[in-house]
């Protein structure tokens, strides 16, 4: 159990008669970086805000960083990191400001941001932009100030909702060394991407459809048990058969 | 006749402290799919903002369908349709409600035009009751079409269409503008994956506000200098490092289940050198192979010459 970062077993969620997220199991070893993608409506949304603790199954179980969704959920807040490609930083703030405001929530203490902060600026390469107002950047580096930012307490899982959608293709690669070396930290990374080459990048990948995951492995196992040479036909072959998607 | 024209098109932010498109200059012909190619802030956004009317450029010339941006945009208004990167429907209207609205306001009806929206709206027509806010976002993306196509526009700007749509639906999408296509409305259509580029009939590449290539895809990929080659081994992520501290690597960037990796010149490309520099290293399983070039490495080039 110690090296399991995140384990679901069965986990449904249900609204009304409609069954978003369909007795789903799977789990994922620490320091893993774990590719959750499907089609959209497939239920990826719902199951994730279920492990960050923000909305309660309906049924089957899921331990996150060892606390249980029904019971710790505000445990597993603050073993977590969370970033996504609509909502990451504000705009308005300065670099330092989103530091300190985002290592405030996390409950860094007043040291603790300062000394992490300074360290921040300085891996990234920013140290002369702390006082510039995060609007002003180029898209490049506040992506890669999110994703700093988001595992500036030194969380067990980061969750990352689409981070890369709109990015230019250099970025986009750059923004995976970060995940390479958050994972090389021992840091868990559940990513979700609609970017299939992304797919590739990843330990393992789950693959839902209408609720559904219809498919777990790495990407060699996925692409030889599919007989194509990308995930890109992976996914095609399996969410082709989807019904939600009419809906 | 070019359904759209642009001349030296420039458009800033903020009293002109922020160049969002820098002399912008291409021609799209009648009835062709153009695409603009490009990361989020390249430019493409403000330039179907000017094209469509509904911002001034500073400085150079713009037409479309014949008709001037600024002196005659109510004629251009007329006469196309616009799908914005934002969902921009009556979201507490209903998908029927919707698509009569904008017939309306166009004078015509949705009868009138049928034949045109039909092989799309047929598949949200079931749920013609619903309110545009309740619906998923393929069938939000399906009905903004649909509206857009309603008055039976000569010339329909898609911005951003498929940004956030799954790789199924993205097909599926592009199955739709190419029977648009063979209706001989003239597409204008952006967006960020460059695989969807292939698509068109000829790109533009875009980013920092200039227009840096503009041609068809296969074309655009013949421009590529130099030798490409595709790398594998066991261990990718080593791979990357070690590749890149290779003497003679100008550039190398994940592809996928591949590395793609470039040399400073091509005398450097020598499959024997650079097999033993990675077996030396301890690399297992190695794959080499020349390639040739994709939108997307053809991109990362020229972006990279353009950043220094």
């Amino acid at each position: 159990m110690d090296n399991i970062a995140i384990k679901a077993d069965k986990l449904t969620k249900r609204f009304d008669d409609f069954v978003a997220v369909d007795a789903i199991t799977f789990d994922v070893k620490q320091g893993e970086i774990f590719g959750f993608v499907g089609a959209n409506g497939a239920g990826k949304t719902t199951a994730m805000r279920i492990l960050c603790g923000l909305s309660k199954p309906t049924s089957g179980s899921a331990f996150v960083a060892g606390f249980d969704v029904y019971k710790d959920a505000e445990k597993i807040k603050k073993n977590i990191g969370y970033m996504s490609q609509k909502f990451s930083l504000y705009e308005d703030l300065t670099v330092m400001e989103n530091i300190t405001f985002y290592a405030g929530i996390y409950g860094l203490s007043n040291k603790e941001i300062k000394e992490r902060g300074a360290e921040l600026l300085d891996r990234l390469g920013i140290k002369n932009e702390a006082k510039t107002f995060v609007a002003s950047l180029p898209l490049g580096w506040k992506q890669k100030l999110a994703f700093s930012v988001a595992v500036i307490h030194q969380p067990k899982i980061v969750f990352l909702d689409e981070p890369t959608g709109g990015v230019d293709p250099v970025t986009r690669r750059q923004f995976w060394d970060l995940i390479y070396e958050a994972s090389d930290r021992g840091i868990t990374v559940f990513v979700t991407t609609h970017y299939m080459d992304e797919a590739e990048y990843c330990g393992r990948v789950s693959v839902m459809v209408d609720g559904r995951i219809d498919a777990f492995d790495t990407p060699a196992n996925l692409k030889k048990r599919f007989e194509v040479d990308s995930m890109n036909e992976v996914f095609y072959q399996l969410a082709r058969g989807a019904k939600r998607k009419a809906d | 006749m070019n359904a759209i024209t642009l001349d030296n098109i420039t458009k800033t932010y903020n009293k002109g402290s922020i160049l969002a498109v820098d002399k912008a200059t291409f021609e799209v012909a009648e009835g062709e799919t153009f695409g603009l190619i490009g990361p989020d802030g390249a430019g493409k956004t403000s330039i179907f903002r000017v094209l469509t009317t509904l911002l001034l450029p500073e400085g150079g010339h713009a037409t479309v369908a014949g008709f001037d941006v600024v002196k005659q945009y109510e004629k251009i208004r007329n006469c196309i349709g616009y799908m914005p990167g934002r969902f921009s429907l009556y979201q507490d209207l209903t998908v029927e409600e919707n698509l009569y609205f904008f017939a309306t306001i166009f004078n015509t009806t949705i009868e009138e035009n049928y034949e045109l929206i039909r092989d799309i709206y047929v598949q949200i027509e079931p749920f013609k009751t619903r309110r545009a806010g309740k619906l998923s976002g393929g069938m939000k993306q399906k009905l903004a079409l649909c509206c857009a196509l309603i008055h039976k526009p000569v010339v329909l700007f898609l911005d951003e269409p498929t940004t956030g749509v799954d790789a199924v639906s993205r097909v599926e999408f592009w199955e739709m503008l190419k029977r648009l296509k063979h209706q001989g409305i003239t597409i204008l259509v952006s967006t960020p994956y460059m695989d969807e580029a292939a698509l068109c009939d000829r790109i533009a590449l875009i980013e920092g506000g200039k227009i840096l290539s503009i041609d068809t895809p296969s074309d655009t990929m013949k421009k590529y200098p130099g030798k490409l080659f595709a790398v594998k081994a066991a261990n990718m992520h080593q791979l990357l490092k070690d590749l890149r501290s290779y003497d003679g690597t100008r550039s190398c960037f994940t592809f996928g289940d591949a590395m793609h990796l470039s040399f400073k010149e091509d005398t450097y490309a020598d499959v024997g050198n650079l097999t033993s520099y990675l077996s030396g290293k301890g690399h297992q399983h190695l794959e080499i192979a020349e390639i040739p070039a994709g939108i997307e490495d053809y991109f990362i080039r020229i972006t990279e010459k353009a950043n220094g």
